[in-house]
């Protein structure tokens, strides 16, 4: 027997599999970066000398810059998806390949911040405000590698199984894109949290 | 019910203590109730529903609503001892008693292992700490003797108090977590360091009327004691203080006495000093 | 998936096996390995409480005081994370959710694999920390910072074997939660889905929301420890008389928040699949359906919801508000009234049936009372009135020990007596069975009842010496040999289970095995014993009916299987 509903869809739930499995992976993802942030606001509240700690030594213009490149990498992947569902491989290499390139392209801006902070001798240890920018940015860093990862597959060797089973793909960079999108989101509640308020 | 709980727990020799126990007492009833009813339902049912007793089983089972009742009943209860005593109970333990209420006021600041104690002194103002000042040899909690802190007295693992006044104990910690535990007075606070935590009681027997009762038991000689409660490293299980409950006169007396070596002490450290 | 009739190697086939049948018995197996190292850390704990510093007889050494420390918390943690959540969610699960709903496989096998696959990797790692310097993680298994923070290289180890954990956890519950969503045989609806799936569905909803914000505490912990944050870490400490290099301002408390939220849920892991069990099997052999069904279903599903919000009645003492301590105090009780429901549900469900006392049905039934005893022991824990006395006293010991280790222990063992057949297609001895049972029964009892006791007696728990040298505790402190003596016992009277075990495995198969020994109308026994190959059913079954169909008035048998067509037989 075949494992149903990998592609098509189950009636009664509407859903395929990997669609479900995604959905319940945020779920999980939003408890950890729930997590996160309430031990930030935690951590924030009941240290009196949490104004100190030299938040606005943080680079706003280099963030804000960040911000839109992911914003931008986070159209490119519906795009892609998008090509897909018109059967436009082309076209799906284009985007998935200008994803790539943003989410690059956000890491290296995101390695430039980092180390001037670590020229300037600002550590995780220094602080409990940059224990928390390290920590929390770091841990989305490491999101966006997974993402990097993913979608370097499906850009490269995965794009195989689109000439055997094109339906099945495209729930893939829709699972893909899902993830992605999370990833986004997250960052855009970090960049207020962190850098503005 | 409470009278059986209380003959294995330590001797109550606190005034608000009853009220922890009474509660308990309350629903250990609702416990013995609900196990010994279902208990004797349990077994009452294996004995006649055996298959060899009843080879056909029914489709359909019980189909009285007894069991909503019991259920209601659980509720009930349970809203009960909250409302009337569990909540009330808390706050009048935990309620944070007035300045003028408390008679006396005593820090305590645990550490790997053992338990500092530190009086206000004649002044009754607690002097100020400092982690610059401490040294584990002569001043484990970094007391400043200047200011308030001329005349505090400082203890390591002996407590002194007088019996029947209301008494205010800041728990505070240096290193990990402890647990301050005085199983007798029915108190218990764990000690986190970066808090200082106010609790309060009043005892009622004095150590002497203390040793008297427990002649005979296996606790014979053995008065009270500051257990802990918290892992809080290799030797936690021997982190062990004791307090001694004075009359007021005695307490006073050593007061005094504390007051006197401070003293002495005093002049002969600043002599070596300088 | 993969062709049933292809060759496999044997890498493919035993190691790294997609099919959830191998998974589950690979988690079954090491997980019973675990839970027997954990039991025998805890037979050399005993000797030093019975008898504080005296040598261990054969070994010759003396249990120092820090390898107590050590034990108790690789005890916990052993026991909690790699014992009972991998048999109950691991094993079970994994083998018998797809057999329950009737699907081929779990719903993404690579990732049951891995998931497997993680569980050993991060149990390997905790356990390296025996072998380093200053031995395994000795902060208990709550870990509370700062004493983890300046602990020995054993935290560090533990704190990484238990993000490997969570990341096994993750992938198994998404798994579980999957398939029965999306793999359910056709006609089984929502209100046909045995019990014991629902009792995996919630706790697969609890260890996917619960554990992430450990994960998360784990990765502070791990920052504190080795990049020198202070997330954990208050200002001004000093340990051992010198100042610390931590810059301070972090909070104690946060760890114990971050740590309850998931721990709290976690208790529910351990037992909402061990009712799910004791359920299936209490409705097998009273030949009758489980009286409150939807009563039972709606209680656990409750009981996942409120299990969230009820985390800090374990920090009552750590100077919480009053309006803190009320709120939690008030959700605890609340959360104790689902579980008087299902504990009624299951107790009423005996009426009217034709009972058999085989060796499962045993342990099912005197799990009960067991968990009844350790579920009321929790109510005077959950008013911070009466807990400032229990708290981190052997009383508390005494309340989580009877509803895991007669409870959910025993619906463990109810649980292999009962599918063993299904596993392997031989049945375990009943004789066997019966002595395993009868000795567990009185010497769990012999450890764990005294321990309520001392704990009113205010002994501490988690003392290298078993409190000998308090005065509290003197009146109290010689039932420790007993207790120790009942614990040893405990263990000899596993052998019999063990044996049984091996006998029957090398036993030779009839020839023609009932694939459906127990006559149960639930959909693992639609298929043969043990089920063929990947793929497990012959042909995908159709489900005509509710999972406890048994002595329906006017049909033939007295059990009605759910797959069996209407007027069929
Ligand atoms: C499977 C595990 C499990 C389960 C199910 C529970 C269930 C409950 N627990 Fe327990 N608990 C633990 C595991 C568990 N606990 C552990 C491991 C700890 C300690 C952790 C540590 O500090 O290391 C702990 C600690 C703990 C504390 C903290 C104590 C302290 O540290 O001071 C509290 C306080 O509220 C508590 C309360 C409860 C309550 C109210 C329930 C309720 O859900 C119980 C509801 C059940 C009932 C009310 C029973 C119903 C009975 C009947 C209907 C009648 C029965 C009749 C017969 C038997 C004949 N538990
Ligand atoms: C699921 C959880 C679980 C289970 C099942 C147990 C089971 C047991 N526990 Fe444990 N225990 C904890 C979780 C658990 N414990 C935790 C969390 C703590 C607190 C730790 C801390 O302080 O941080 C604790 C602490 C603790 C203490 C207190 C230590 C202290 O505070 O100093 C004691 C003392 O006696 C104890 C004893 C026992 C005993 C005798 C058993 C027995 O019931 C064991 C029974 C086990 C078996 C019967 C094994 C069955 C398995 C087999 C037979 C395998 C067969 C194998 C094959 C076929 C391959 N435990
Ligand atoms: Cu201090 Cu335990
Ligand atoms: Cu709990």
């Amino acid at each position: 027997m075949e494992i149903p509903y990998n592609e098509e869809l189950r009636p009664d739930t509407g859903l395929y599999n990997a669609k479900l499995g995604i959905w319940l992976f945020l779920a999980s993802e939003v408890m950890l970066f729930g997590g996160l942030f309430s031990a930030y606001i935690m951590l924030r509240l009941s240290d009196p000398n949490w104004a100190s700690y030299g938040q606005d030594a943080l680079n706003v213009p280099l963030a804000t810059l960040n911000t839109t490149v992911l914003i931008t990498s986070s159209i490119t992947m519906v795009m892609s998806w998008v090509s897909l569902k018109l059967n436009d491989v082309k076209k799906y290499k284009l985007y998935m390949g200008l994803t790539l390139l943003c989410s690059f392209g956000f890491l290296i801006i995101k390695y430039i911040e980092y180390s001037s902070k670590f020229s300037h001798g600002l550590f995780p240890s220094t602080n409990n405000f940059l224990a928390v920018y390290f920590v929390l940015t770091g841990l989305h860093m490491l999101h966006v590698i997974g993402g990097i990862v993913v979608n370097g597959y499906f850009f490269g060797p995965g794009l195989k199984m689109w000439n055997t089973e094109p339906e099945r793909f495209t729930n893939r960079i829709e699972v893909a894109g899902l993830y992605w999108h999370f990833v986004d989101l997250v960052w855009i509640f970090l960049f207020p949290a962190l850098y503005l308020l | 019910m409470t009278e059986f709980l209380q003959s294995y727990m330590p001797i109550l020799a606190s005034e608000m203590g009853h009220l922890g126990d009474n509660l308990s007492g309350l629903v250990h009833w609702l416990m013995l109730v609900l196990f010994i009813g279902w208990g004797t339902f349990f077994i009452y049912t294996l004995i006649r529903f055996r298959s060899s007793n009843n080879p056909k089983a029914n489709y359909h089972g019980i189909t009285s609503h007894y069991s909503s009742y019991v259920e209601v009943g659980v509720v009930v209860f349970e809203a009960l001892l909250l409302i009337s005593f569990a909540i009330p109970g808390y706050a009048t333990v935990k309620y944070d008693k007035a300045l003028e209420e408390t008679q006396i006021e005593v820090r305590v600041i645990a550490q790997q292992f053992a338990w500092n104690i530190h009086y206000p002194g004649a002044d009754g103002k607690f002097g100020t700490t400092k982690i610059s000042l401490v040294d584990e040899e002569t001043n484990p909690i970094g007391l400043d003797r200047n200011g308030y802190g001329a005349d505090d007295i400082t203890t390591i693992n002996q407590l002194h108090l007088p019996v029947d006044k209301l008494i205010k104990l800041y728990i505070s910690s240096k290193d990990v977590i402890h647990g301050f535990a005085l199983p007798e007075m029915r108190l218990k606070q764990d000690a986190i360091p970066g808090m200082q935590v106010p609790i309060y009681f009043t005892p009622t027997i004095t150590s002497k009327d203390f040793l008297v009762k427990l002649e005979g038991t296996a606790r014979e000689g053995m008065g009270y004691e500051i257990a802990c409660a918290q892992l809080c490293g290799n030797s936690h299980y021997r982190m062990k203080g004791y307090m001694t409950i004075h009359t007021e006169k005695e307490y006073k007396d050593w007061l005094v006495e504390e007051a006197e070596y401070l003293d002495a002490e005093g002049e002969d450290d600043w002599d070596d000093e300088w | 998936m993969t062709d049933t009739h292809h060759k496999e190697s044997f890498w493919r086939k035993y190691i790294f096996s997609i099919d959830h049948k191998v998974i589950g018995i690979q988690y079954g197996i090491m997980s019973l390995l675990f839970l027997l190292l954990g039991f025998g850390l805890m037979l050399v704990m005993r000797w030093q409480l019975a008898y504080p510093d005296q040598p261990l007889p054969l070994l010759g050494w003396r249990l120092s005081p820090d390898m107590y420390n050590s034990f108790g918390a690789m005890h916990g943690t052993i026991m909690i994370f790699l014992g009972v959540v991998p048999v109950i969610t691991g094993a079970f699960g994994n083998y018998l959710v797809p057999l329950q709903v009737g699907a081929c496989d779990m719903a993404f096998p690579k990732l049951n694999m891995a998931s497997f696959w993680c569980y050993f990797v991060g149990g390997i790692v905790m356990l390296s920390g025996f072998l380093l310097p200053g031995g395994a993680a000795s902060s208990g298994w709550t870990s509370y910072p700062p004493l983890s923070v300046v602990a020995t290289t054993g935290q560090t180890v533990w704190l990484i074997g238990m993000v490997f954990l969570i990341t096994s956890s993750l992938l198994g519950s998404s798994n579980i939660i999957v398939t029965i969503v999306q793999l359910r045989a056709p006609g089984l609806t929502w209100m046909r889905l045995p019990f014991f799936i629902w009792a995996q569905f919630v706790t697969a909803f609890l260890l996917l929301l619960a554990f992430p914000p450990l994960e998360a505490a784990a990765i502070f912990q791990l920052m504190d420890r080795l990049a020198g944050t202070s997330f954990f870490m208050p200002s001004g400490l000093i340990v051992g008389g010198a100042a610390t290099d931590w810059a301070g301002g972090g909070s104690p408390l946060l760890w114990q928040h971050l740590f309850w939220f998931l721990a709290h849920p976690e208790v529910y892991v351990l037992i909402l699949p061990a009712l799910g069990t004791v359920g299936e099997i209490i409705a097998n052999n009273t030949r009758r359906p489980l009286w409150g069904y939807k009563s039972l279903v709606y209680s656990v599903i409750f009981l996942g919801f409120m299990s969230f919000i009820v985390w800090a009645h374990h920090m009552f003492l750590t100077g919480m508000g009053q309006t803190m301590s009320m709120f939690f105090s008030v959700t605890t009780m609340i959360i104790s009234v689902p579980s008087v429901v299902i504990l009624s549900c299951l107790f009423i469900s005996l009426w009217g049936g034709s009972i058999r006392f085989n060796t499962p049905m045993l342990f099912a039934l005197s799990f009960l009372p067991m968990f009844g005893l350790g579920g009321l022991t929790g109510l005077p824990l959950g008013l911070p009135l009466s807990d400032i006395a229990l708290h981190d006293t052997y009383y508390v010991i005494s309340h989580f020990h009877y509803v895991v280790a007669p409870g959910t222990i025993f619906a463990i063992f109810a649980g292999i007596y009962y599918w063993f057949p299904k596993v392997t297609g031989k049945k375990l001895n009943e004789v066997l069975g019966k002595t395993h049972f009868l000795f567990s029964f009185i010497f769990m009892n012999g450890i764990f009842f005294p321990m309520l006791i001392q704990g009113l007696a205010g002994v501490s728990r988690r003392l290298a010496d078993g409190g000998q040298s308090y005065a509290h505790a003197q009146h109290v402190i010689h039932y420790n040999e007993f207790m120790s003596m009942s614990a040893w016992l405990l263990g000899l009277a596993q052998l019999p289970f063990i044996l049984n075990i091996i006998l029957t495995l090398i036993k030779k198969k009839d020839k023609v095995a009932d694939p459906n020994p127990w006559n149960s109308t639930t959909l693992e026994w639609a298929c043969p014993s043990p089920p063929i190959g990947h793929g497990n059913f012959e042909k995908e079954p159709v489900v005509y009916r509710g999972p406890y169909e048994y002595s329906v008035p006017g049909h033939k048998t007295d059990f009605s299987p759910q797959s069996e067509k209407l007027g069929e037989k």
